[in-house]
């Protein structure tokens, strides 16, 4: 094993981090504005991989234009899911909420089961086989593009919470609901947005996760607990956070599995999540409550 | 509370009734029922088992899996290796469970880590074992700890090899210790803390109660509780997995019980157990009378989420009052 081998290695880790990044977006999002902890995460994420997976063989659209049908499609399930149930649960205890987002989860996964099966999918693109090479780096197209489209999409939150009135508003309700109804915001609409958005962002992350990984619906739960260990190393509610996060889970997952054993790849996420959770519970990059 | 207040009321005489019946069960009942018998007694003790520490302390565990892998991988390896008896192997585990469900509570409690963080890092545990012990070859790794069977004339049990009509009284003096242990422990100090803790944390340590300690022996004897259940798992399946006995669905599956049932309530995962066990049935068989994958998940997810609008609290406490069943059986 030689110094451009881990090279390798590192940047193909890095590069997926940022796609685990986006899909973490969503997760810190949901909960930053509103303090519920979105376990049907990785069934959401699923949805959007079966959904470009769709779009793929059926109509021949390739994930990256399909990229804003999907995040479309998410936004209105999201928006749709916390007007009609989540809604009436946002004082509830934490247990009441986690049973609640299961049952949903359980309805998701299942309700996919049904639709595809239990086999994996996956597609291939021209792209797939493809590489660039810089220098003694070998990089898969694919890995690229869904790198740079991830990056792009946090971008366009970023501007969106930072620029817009509406993501002002949002920010307002995440900082104190009350003070943002007394100055007249309609808090459930913007409650319903911020779910939409968050659902948004797992659909951009499906799609480009797609690319390189196969899909099968029993990966709702582990992509719910990468979601949690993301943005808990990052820090709920940063979303800087979430995208260093999601780099560092990737770099680890790429390390410990060519160091070690693919199989322990996850001992040593929940094992940084343990170190993380006891050292620094904010999060590397949260503000301290 | 004198025995004959105890028995005095409509609930206790009518859980007196239940628990006749459950006596009797195996001598009318097949072999498949007894089964499912089985399978509703082992689901609501463990329920209870996570209910001394939720719904008593108010400590939100999400990885109660752990403790029932600790408690069947203790005895089951025991016995494999050294032929120890599952009752010897039943303290060991508990010790081990009560060890690290204290170490997992001095970490959060001490780094005031709380509600869903605190769940997520008992995941996060859970899972780190999970792993682990899929890498540890001495209990089988990946492929699994089995215990040998052997036919045998009579039921054994301090080695606990026999019939299920055995396994299914066991499961049963289980459950009945879990529940009356549960309720002296409410009716306890320490019972009355963990309540005002559980309430609010920072009246309670205003009072001057020990909330940290209330808080670790919550785990500890939760945890102790959880890790019989999983050597019980272990004679009874025979067979040992840590993706399975360690799974993260298990953990889930643990609480819905009790959550559906009625969280912090005596009777609570009982009923929980009963009607998740009823509903489980019911779906299968209509997922295979139409024949299509995951119609039973899906069913039973939306059966979940109607309760769950419906009762937030739970299906017991509305049926108490309902029906006036207050007395011993909280």
């Amino acid at each position: 094993m030689d110094a451009t081998f881990f090279l390798n290695v590192t940047s193909a880790g890095l590069l997926t981090g940022l796609v685990y990044g986006l899909m973490a977006l969503g997760l810190s999002v949901i909960f930053g504005v509103m303090r519920v902890v979105n376990f049907a995460h990785g069934d959401m994420m699923v949805v959007a991989m079966y959904a470009a997976f769709l779009l793929f063989t059926k109509l021949g659209i390739q994930p990256v234009p399909a990229l804003p049908l999907v995040a479309g499609g998410l936004f209105v399930l999201g928006y749709l899911l916390q007007r009609l149930v989540i809604n009436r649960f946002l004082g509830a205890t934490e247990h009441i909420q986690f049973l609640l987002l299961l049952s949903i989860a359980i309805i998701i996964t299942n309700g996919v089961l049904m639709v595809f099966g239990p086999d994996a999918r996956n597609i291939q693109l021209d792209a797939s086989f493809e590489s660039y090479s810089v220098g003694p780096l070998v990089l898969d197209k694919v890995r690229v593009i869904a790198a740079i489209t991830a990056g792009g999409v946090a971008a366009l939150l970023w501007a969106f919470f930072r620029y817009t009135t509406t993501g002002t508003a949002i920010r307002a309700c995440a900082d104190n609901p009350v003070g943002a109804r007394v100055v007249g915001l309609n808090v459930e609409q913007l409650y319903a947005v911020t779910f939409g958005i968050g659902a948004a962002c797992v659909g951009a992350a499906g799609c480009l996760l797609l690319l390189l990984v196969d899909v099968h619906p029993h990966l709702s739960s582990d992509y719910t607990l990468l979601g949690f260990i993301i943005v808990i190393l990052g820090g709920l509610g940063s979303l800087g956070g979430a995208l260093l996060g999601g780099i560092l889970v990737g770099l680890s997952e790429a390390l410990s599995g060519v160091l070690i054993a693919p199989s322990l790849k996850s001992m040593f996420s929940f094992g940084l999540l343990i170190l993380v959770l006891l050292l620094r519970p904010q999060g590397i990059l949260g503000k301290k409550p | 509370m004198s025995a004959a207040a105890l028995l005095s009321g409509r609930g206790p005489r009518l859980l007196l009734a239940l628990l006749a019946a459950l006596v009797a069960a195996p001598l009318g009942v097949g072999d498949y029922a007894l089964s499912i018998l089985i399978a509703v007694l082992l689901q609501a003790y463990l329920g209870m088992s996570w209910n001394v520490m939720m719904g008593f302390a108010g400590q939100f565990s999400l990885g109660h899996a752990l403790y029932v892998g600790l408690g069947a991988y203790a005895s089951g390896t025991l016995f494999v290796h050294f032929g120890t008896s599952p009752w010897i192997g039943m303290l060991a585990g508990m010790a081990v469970s009560a060890a690290v469900g204290s170490v997992i509570g001095l970490l959060g409690f001490r780094f005031k880590v709380m509600g869903v963080y605190f769940a997520l890092l008992t995941i996060a545990f859970a899972e780190f074992t999970r792993v682990l012990f899929d890498h540890w070859g001495w209990v089988g790794a990946s492929s699994g700890l089995v215990l040998p069977v052997t036919n045998r004339a009579s039921d054994d049990l301090w080695l606990l090899r026999g019939s299920p009509t055995m396994f299914y009284y066991l499961i049963l003096a289980m459950t009945v210790g879990g529940f009356l242990f549960s309720r002296s422990l409410l009716m306890r100090r320490i019972g009355y803390y963990w309540q005002a803790i559980r309430e609010n944390e920072d009246a309670a340590d205003a009072l001057g109660i020990p909330v940290f300690r209330c808080k670790m022996i919550a785990v500890a004897v939760s945890a102790a509780m959880t890790s019989i259940g999983g050597m019980f798992i272990a004679f009874f399946s025979n067979n040992l997995f840590p993706e399975s006995i360690f799974s993260m669905h298990r953990s889930l599956e643990l609480i819905l019980g009790p959550i559906i049932g009625g969280v912090g309530t005596l009777f609570g995962p009982i009923l929980g157990a009963v009607l998740l066990t009823a509903m489980g049935e019911a779906f299968t068989l209509m997922g295979e009378t139409i024949g299509i994958d995951g119609v039973k998940q899906i069913a039973y997810g939306v059966c979940l989420l109607v309760i769950l609008i419906l009762k937030p609290g739970g299906v017991w406490p509305w049926l108490r009052t309902r029906f006036g069943l207050d007395g011993g059986g909280k």
